[in-house]
């Protein structure tokens, strides 16, 4: 029922919504000082080392640098990589 | 022994004065000792917010230069017992004081206040390392719109380092119609991109407008959402836990019917 309301009232295009995700790729850079360019470097290598033992696609991994709350409710920053994977390959399960 | 608050944003008219008055005239009121201290040296405005303009004789940096005592250049609201203002100095810049010179300040006021609420000027040169220099406890005010809640996350950056590592926020200027209708960051939005703890959710409220023109704080009027808002932040400061007014639940069941055959306020 929750979700029934939420269809109603909210929308994915809502300028909120926009405003959120503008904020928070531009916040990536401004906390960490880090440039696109170093993202994607990053990217890149994670991408090298995994592709090994699975199958994703590269257009769906999102790195970024972001603020996290620790459990003592600190907060710090991380690096937070989201890869969705297709497949498993079979030397990742059975290495050797 | 007090506390001393600074009330920061980076962006300027979000309402980091407005904040200031209305916390301290709210916490005199709960009958606490308080000093608010104007730090933006050359664009004083929270004596004018407090209608106290035409009192005015000494200011901070008479008291820093030694000009006058301390105890001459404090301005004592008669309406609020136990609200004082520091005024800044209108003719002079940020450079005509140190962050050691308010580091003192503050701690001979502490010795007189329960509160120090120091009013930090915009942006993130010298008046911000002057404001920031004395306190023990930081408040960042921001408004949910993009260009505020990317400068306050600087700020909050900067107060880390420079010793200020766990500010509190304050979500100013909240249009409930707006947030309903997916047009504005709600209060969660605004939490989860700054990543801090809030201390407050206060309405954009008309009657903010009008008491600013009389030169009162808004906290006087008790029929107001906004006034309610400074007043609850007032008291979470003393450590009260009063939970943040419901702004955002339609309450009517008419509003939930509407909604639930997509006529409603989207």
């Amino acid at each position: 029922m929750f979700d029934f309301f939420k269809f109603f009232g909210k929308d994915e295009s809502s300028s909120k919504n926009i405003a959120k995700e503008r904020l928070k790729l531009v916040l990536i850079h401004d906390r960490a000082n880090v440039s696109p360019k170093f993202l994607d470097m990053i990217k890149g290598d994670i991408m090298k080392v995994i592709s090994d033992y699975m199958e994703f696609d590269s257009d769906e991994i999102d790195i970024r640098i972001t603020r996290v709350q620790n459990e003592d409710s600190d907060y710090s920053s991380a690096l937070i990589a989201n890869i969705p994977i297709k497949k498993m390959k079979k030397i990742g399960k059975n290495p050797g | 022994m007090g506390e001393v608050y600074v009330i920061t944003s980076g962006k300027g008219g979000v309402g980091k004065t407005t904040t200031t008055a209305n916390i301290g005239a709210a916490l005199a009121m709960e009958g606490k000792k308080v000093v608010l201290l104007d730090a933006d040296i050359g664009l004083r405005n929270l004596d004018v917010v407090l209608g106290l303009e035409n009192r005015i004789v000494y200011d901070l940096i008479d008291v820093t230069e030694g000009t006058c005592r301390l105890k001459q250049a404090l301005v004592r609201d008669k309406r609020f017992d136990g609200l004082y203002l520091l005024p800044a100095a209108q003719t002079r810049d940020k450079t005509a004081v140190s962050p050691k010179q308010m580091q003192d300040l503050c701690n001979e006021l502490k010795e007189q206040f329960d509160y120090i609420l120091i009013d930090c000027p915009a942006g993130i040169e010298q008046g911000f390392k002057n404001a920031v220099a004395g306190a023990d406890k930081a408040i960042v005010v921001t408004i949910p719109e993009v260009s505020a809640v990317r400068d306050a996350d600087r700020i909050i950056g900067l107060l880390a380092s420079n010793g200020l590592p766990y500010p509190q926020l304050i979500i100013n200027r909240l249009r409930i119609d707006m947030v309903k209708r997916g047009d504005m960051m709600n209060i969660d939005d605004t939490i989860d991109i700054l990543g801090i703890d809030l201390l407050g959710v206060v309405p954009d409220d008309e009657s903010i407008v009008v008491s600013t023109n009389k030169g009162e704080p808004v906290v006087a009027d008790d029929n107001s959402l906004a006034s309610k808002a400074f007043r609850n932040i007032a008291k979470r400061i003393e450590g009260a836990m009063v939970p943040i007014m419901d702004l955002e639940t339609d309450n009517s069941l008419v509003d939930k019917l509407k909604r639930l055959f997509g006529i409603g306020k989207k």
